[in-house]
């Protein structure tokens, strides 16, 4: 059992530890669906209700394996709540709001691959978070996620109308902005005391 | 006529020399991000992660080459899942066994290889369409283009950011190690970078065809 203080496990997922740019996790739509802040923020909401309820099924799901001894079955069992997670949300989010739905479109499906969800439910695992802790922990990396994501967002439309030489265009120059955004949350190292 | 039917058809070879080159899943696709930027710091971790990435490409992609007659298409993503999951934790245990330092060191991206978008993207796009030994080349190729890819990574990040390559001292010792490559940070400079030196490479013939154009 670990007696982190909840604080500091929301700080240290959200800023310290960024998902995207300390632990490179969910780099994919980090990229790819950076283009416009408000489609940046909808995903980082979409993904972290995802990450919250699949981190509470992930702690209820280590428990059960490990009360049937079976430890070899975690990846495939998480990944299984996961993807089954996913089409929850989807179903969900389908009768309830039509608009967000359509909105959100093909990213949706998208997040069940989305490796800050499986790394979540592995890391909170690993550390022996308690029920509250994995409540947290998986809001934190949420926050963290889209953050990194509105942040990327908003650089990139600036960037749109800045002449540009063509060999940095598109992907290139979307890793230098993370390098430099990683550098600038490399500065909250210092909020963990 | 014949030529023509020849590049209809191509060969086995083919199928493992595109992953390598035109096809390569970092540089060119842009996929599987994650692991890459995340354990390329030193040029062991790289290996071994692109290594362990090609063992899971290759067997999958026979595995669901194998099955794909049998799985109804509403189900395939999640069959291709649990055979990649399968896989994958196979090789966790295997590293486990045989260096627990390397276990230690790539830490949960051992893992994290069944979400590697592009093991699910050849299942999906390849293995699910074509014979069981192609598309053991086609997983064989697209790992070894992903290994060469995250050697390229882990050499420069680690022969400029700690002054080794595979642990072993290059320079003297008034060697000052640009930190900055072993951080988070350098793992987007470095792909960056190479990004750059291919987009150049790649535009080079249009630059040089266009001033003569313009005369």
């Amino acid at each position: 059992m670990n007696d982190e203080a909840l604080s500091t496990i929301f700080i240290n997922a959200c800023l310290i530890n960024n998902f995207v740019l300390a632990y490179f996790l969910g780099i994919c739509p980090f990229l790819g669906i950076s283009n416009r802040i408000e489609t940046a923020a909808r995903m980082g909401a979409a993904t972290s209700f995802v990450l919250v309820v699949s981190s509470l099924c992930a702690y209820g799901v280590h428990h059960l394996l490990e009360a049937i001894g079976a430890p070899f079955l975690q990846l495939t069992a998480y990944i299984a709540v996961i993807a089954s997670t996913v089409q929850l949300v989807e179903m969900f989010i389908k009768k309830v709001s039509p608009a967000l739905f359509r909105a959100l479109g093909i990213f949706l499906p998208l997040i069940t691959t989305n490796c800050a969800v499986l790394a979540l439910a592995l890391f909170q695992t690993n550390r022996g978070y308690g029920l509250v802790q994995c409540l947290v922990f998986a809001l934190g990396a949420g926050a963290g996620f889209t953050l990194a994501l509105v942040l990327m967002a908003g650089l990139r439309e600036r960037l749109e109308l800045a002449e540009l030489p063509g060999i940095l265009r598109g992907t290139a120059l979307a890793l230098v902005i993370a390098g430099l955004l990683s550098i600038t949350f490399m500065g909250f190292a210092g909020l963990s005391g | 006529m014949n030529e023509a039917a020849e590049r209809d058809a191509p060969s086995p070879t083919d199928e493992f020399v595109k992953g390598l080159w035109r096809e390569n899943p970092v540089f060119v696709t842009v996929l599987g991000m994650c692991p890459t930027l995340a354990v390329s710091n030193t040029a062991r971790n790289a290996l071994a992660m692109g290594l362990a990435t090609t063992f899971v490409l290759a067997l999958s992609g026979a595995a669901i080459s194998a099955v794909r007659r049998f799985v109804p298409p509403q189900v395939r993503i999640a069959t291709y899942i649990v055979i990649i999951a399968s896989f994958v934790t196979a090789v966790e245990y295997a590293i486990q066994a045989l260096s627990l330092d390397l276990h230690k060191a790539l830490g949960a991206f051992i893992a994290l290889i069944v979400v590697n978008c592009q093991i699910l993207g050849r299942a999906e796009a390849f293995a699910s369409k074509n014979g069981v030994v192609v598309s053991m080349l086609d997983g064989l190729g697209t790992g070894a283009g992903f290994t060469l890819a995250l050697a390229c990574l882990g050499t420069v990040r680690e022969i400029l950011g700690s002054g080794t390559l595979f642990g072993v001292e290059l320079f003297g010792a008034g060697f000052q190690p640009w930190v900055l490559l072993v951080l988070p940070s350098g793992g987007f400079f470095t792909l960056a970078a190479w990004l750059i030196l291919f987009n150049y490479f790649k535009t080079r013939p249009a630059r040089r065809a266009e001033p003569e154009a313009a005369r």
